[in-house]
């Protein structure tokens, strides 16, 4: 009997696929979204459909003009995207940010520099930054969680433009606990009585507040990285490296001025760092392959971030945090290769005492 | 620092293992109405035959030399005439035809006369490896190295452990899992002589956790005899590639570019310890293997004890035949295996396992890109960086891929095994390996060029030299016919030094030396998979 004479070894893989790691991810998202959109209603529904629809159809019409086999649009990839940049936006936000903001994401964020795999940024938190800068009203206006507005009353939010006032409801849109704490200890205030005033540290923890879809519920985000890390999509290294600085840095700060610089809690419970640090710092095309690199990846990201929560212009630490870490990846790569068994780091052989028996 | 058995990377395969493990070995499987004996059973050049067509002869004899230090000699798995010499499709994956002895058994069985030393620690150590030489045995974990080369090799260094390999790391390979169950004892008796052999300070026998029965015979066995030990290691491929098990055992590592002789150590695989315990004790050649008949497609999947030279599809059907077409054949386990081309081919002895596998098993997909997930970078053994590697090759750049760690690549299978973009990372090592080669090749054709020129004009110039002795020597005897008889001397004397010279710059010499140093690559490649 002959056989099909094909392929070298080996000849067994493991069961995992790109499209079944894609999934996973969207299936450990599907807690905090499905909490999103209990709180914000229709209109984040929508924004949500919109920001997956458009990303699919951007790779779609990328990989035609690329002349790329459509069996690509399989792999999740762009499925993912659309719902990672969903979920940084604000719950209303009109539907051309919502398409725009895909269509960024995978034409200029992916599919420019070759497709999936070839980015250097993070092609979600990419769009997100481009449309802060280009749009920043519509990118920061949050509003209150549990207004529940119509079905036909929220096709107007999104599609229409509706003005938020029409809604007859006061306060309906404000700053995030972020932005807020900011303009408060900037205008004079002390961080503290801020803390006790306006912050629920419960709230922050199960969610109830203003903020995107995605950085809303700390316990949520913390229930789908742990998903992630059992399912060993995702190792420790980034998540943790990176939640410790900011933790750190935060008691430090805080011992250091506490009227300046807020509280730990405050730190790791507000502004999606939770979300961020497992589901964007992770990302594996844009962030290192090795342990120690990935080590680094995080303290990076997490002075970065520390550092423009507390003394930068934007709220948006954690995607600017991260993105600025991405640029770096290659460098990171480099300098920490692993050691190569029977080299030392600079690459030669390791020195040995010879066992060869003297020849008389 | 990695602590005691304990490598970097690494990946766990399913293990297939069980349908083979539970049954024993199955001996005696009728005689084959035809054995095919590749005259290349090893890793050298092809052994010479000793018989001719219409020859009969026993089970045992020689029937072919080994014709070089990396040869091996075959024997006679039984006994029989000798029908044919002619080339066969071998078991590898090109499918290229090399020359074979067809063997039809006779059915007598009836052995040469078999002269085992009356007591094998009597005689010098230098003989016992003779012996193993004259036996035929290869590294039979697969390596197919001769197997007293390296006892020698071992002899000039002075070597602290000795390894029995036993961990079998590959999935569905249960041969040395039911050799240690069934012939602990002969095992534990080879390794003392292979420790005798080659003087070693220290024996330990290496087995992965997942074979608890074969751990307690090999302790029952070994108890009450000193200085072997039986070393745990925890299960995990490529535990039984030469380096990663020296490392999890002695803590050590290999350095780069030497072997393990180097540092001390020296690994042989269980089978072949079993082999040279036979072949020692009882003086038997190596004429059979324990081969693994395993894979979904095989109806009774079990181990069985065959007589080289037997066809695979026989083996098969000794197994109760196939259920369904495979999707692939397999000599060897699924992490390293050749891909078989046909049944019609022979099981030799570096034939680990036959497998029959279904498409499930080998989870075959369309390459998609790489995502970077950098599982690979993980998984590798060795801390090389597979999918830069992977980019070189793809590129043409083979300088760029050995950089990213391709000169230190085993070809281990675990980055492969484990990229969720199935993209086939040992193909493009291979390839670049083998373009490297050519290179290489290429180089040391260039170098040869450039001796034979030197040696060239070394000849002109001793010639020239030897015809001015002679021409001195002929005015110096027309000069003074006294002098004659000195002047002849001379003259021979200054012939012979030219002719001398001469020979010392001939390219044999050099050619020599240029075999040597590829054996030497040979050496080191091979070893790792011992
Ligand atoms: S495992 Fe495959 S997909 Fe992942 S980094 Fe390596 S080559 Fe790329
Ligand atoms: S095949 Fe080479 S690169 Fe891949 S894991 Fe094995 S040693 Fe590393």
């Amino acid at each position: 009997m002959n056989g099909p004479v094909r392929g070298a070894s080996p000849h067994a893989h493991d069961p995992s696929g790109v499209s079944m790691i894609m999934l996973q991810v969207c299936l450990a998202l599907v807690p905090v979204t499905t909490w999103a959109f209990y709180l914000f209603g229709w209109p984040a529904v929508f924004v949500w459909i919109l920001c997956i629809s458009a990303a699919i159809a951007s790779e779609a019409l990328s990989l035609w003009l690329m002349q790329q086999p459509y069996s690509r649009l399989l792999d999740g990839s762009g499925l993912l995207t659309g719902w990672l940049l969903a979920l940084t936006l604000p719950p209303w936000s009109p539907w051309w940010v919502a398409v725009g903001g895909a269509a960024f994401a995978i034409i200029i964020g992916k599919q420019i520099y070759g497709g999936i795999g070839q980015n250097i940024f993070n092609p979600a938190l990419l769009a997100r930054i481009a449309l802060l800068i280009s749009f920043p009203v519509p990118l920061t206006t949050w509003v209150a969680p549990q207004l529940y507005p119509g079905f036909m009353e929220s096709l107007g939010i999104v599609f229409a433009n509706a003005p938020l006032s029409e809604l007859g409801a006061d306060g309906v849109t404000g700053a995030t606990w972020l932005g807020d704490s900011k303009a408060f200890v900037r205008a004079g205030g002390d961080m503290q009585e801020y803390m006790t005033t306006s912050f629920s540290l419960s709230d922050a923890f199960f969610g109830y507040s203003r903020g995107s879809m995605g950085e809303v519920s700390a316990l949520l985000a913390l229930l789908g990285g742990a998903y992630l890390m059992y399912r060993r999509i995702i190792s420790w290294h980034i998540p943790l490296s990176l939640l410790g600085t900011v933790a750190l840095l935060a008691v430090i700060g805080h011992q250091a001025n506490a009227a300046a610089f807020a509280p730990l809690q405050f730190h790791l419970l507000s502004g999606g760092l939770i979300l961020g640090a497992f589901f964007y710092a992770t990302d594996y095309v844009t962030t290192p392959s090795s342990r120690s690199g990935q080590i680094l990846f995080g303290i990076g990201s997490g002075i970065l971030i520390y550092s423009i929560r507390s003394w930068g212009g934007f709220p948006e630490a954690v995607a600017f945090g991260i993105l600025m870490m991405n640029a770096l990846t290659p460098l990171i790569d480099r300098v920490t290769r692993p050691r190569v068994y029977g080299r030392n780091r600079q690459g030669n052989a390791i020195k040995h005492v010879s066992a060869q028996r003297r020849v008389n | 620092m990695l602590g005691l058995g304990r490598f970097r990377g690494g990946v766990h395969p399913k293990g297939h293992k069980e349908p083979t493990r539970v049954n024993s070995i199955l001996t005696n499987p009728p005689l084959p109405p035809m054995l095919y004996l590749p005259l290349c059973q090893h890793s050298g050049d092809d052994a010479l035959p000793l018989v001719s067509i219409g020859e009969r002869v026993l089970k045992g004899q020689k029937i072919a030399c080994a014709d070089g230090r990396m040869s091996a000699n075959v024997h006679a798995p039984t006994s029989g005439v000798i029908r044919d010499i002619r080339a066969i499709t071998m078991p590898h994956p090109s499918g290229l035809p090399a020359r074979a002895i067809l063997l039809e058994p006779d059915g007598q069985e009836e052995w040469v006369e078999l002269t085992p030393p009356a007591d094998p620690y009597a005689i010098p150590q230098e003989e016992l490896a003779g012996l193993v030489e004259e036996a035929g045995i290869v590294g039979m974990g697969g390596a197919i190295f001769p197997a007293a080369i390296k006892l020698r090799q071992g002899r000039r260094y002075e070597i602290k452990t000795l390894i029995v390999n036993g961990s079998e790391c590959e999935p569905f390979l249960t041969t040395d899992d039911r050799l240690m169950c069934e012939r602990a004892e002969e095992i534990i008796e080879g390794t003392k002589l292979v420790r005798h052999i080659i003087e070693a300070y220290r024996a330990v026998i290496a087995v992965e956790d997942n074979k608890p029965e074969a751990i307690a015979a090999l302790k029952k066995a070994a108890e009450g005899i000193g200085s072997i030990e039986i070393a745990v290691v925890p299960a995990r491929y490529p535990m039984g590639s030469a380096k990663q098990l020296i490392q999890a055992i002695t803590g050590q590592e290999v350095p780069a570019g030497k072997r393990s002789n180097d540092i001390g150590v020296l690994v042989h695989n269980v089978a072949t310890v079993y082999a040279i315990q036979q072949a020692l004790v009882y003086g038997k050649p190596l004429i059979s293997r324990i081969t693994t008949v395993g894979g979904d497609c095989i109806r009774s999947p079990r181990n069985v004890e065959a007589l080289l030279g037997t066809p695979v599809q026989y083996l098969f059907d000794v197994c109760g035949g196939l259920l369904e077409t495979p999707s692939r054949l397999l000599m060897g386990g699924p992490m390293m295996g050749q891909v078989l081309p046909t049944t019609d081919t022979p099981m030799i002895k570096g034939s680990s396992g036959l497998l029959a596998l279904t498409k499930r098993e080998v989870n075959e997909h369309v390459p998609d890109p790489c995502i970077r997930c950098a599982r690979c970078v993980n998984a590798c053994p060795m801390g090389l960086l597979p999918l830069e590697m992977a980019n070189g090759a793809k590129r043409d750049d083979f300088d760029a891929a050995n950089d990213a760690g391709l000169k230190d690549c085993i070809l281990c299978g675990s980055c492969a095994y484990v990229c969720p973009s199935h993209i086939p990372l040992v193909q493009y090592f291979e390839y670049a390996k083998g373009e490297l080669r050519d290179r290489r090749a290429e180089t040391d054709k260039l170098a040869l060029t450039k001796t034979l020129t030197e040696a060239k004009t070394a000849r002109v110039e001793a010639e020239k030299a030897a015809k001015e002795a002679a021409k001195a020597a002929k005015e110096a005897a027309k000069a003074a016919k006294a002098a004659k008889k000195k002047a002849d001397a001379e003259k021979k004397a200054a012939a012979k030094k030219a002719a001398e010279e001469a020979a010392a710059a001939t390219p044999p010499e050099s050619a020599g030396v240029a075999g040597e140093s590829t054996d030497q690559t040979i050496l080191t490649q091979e070893e790792e998979q011992s």
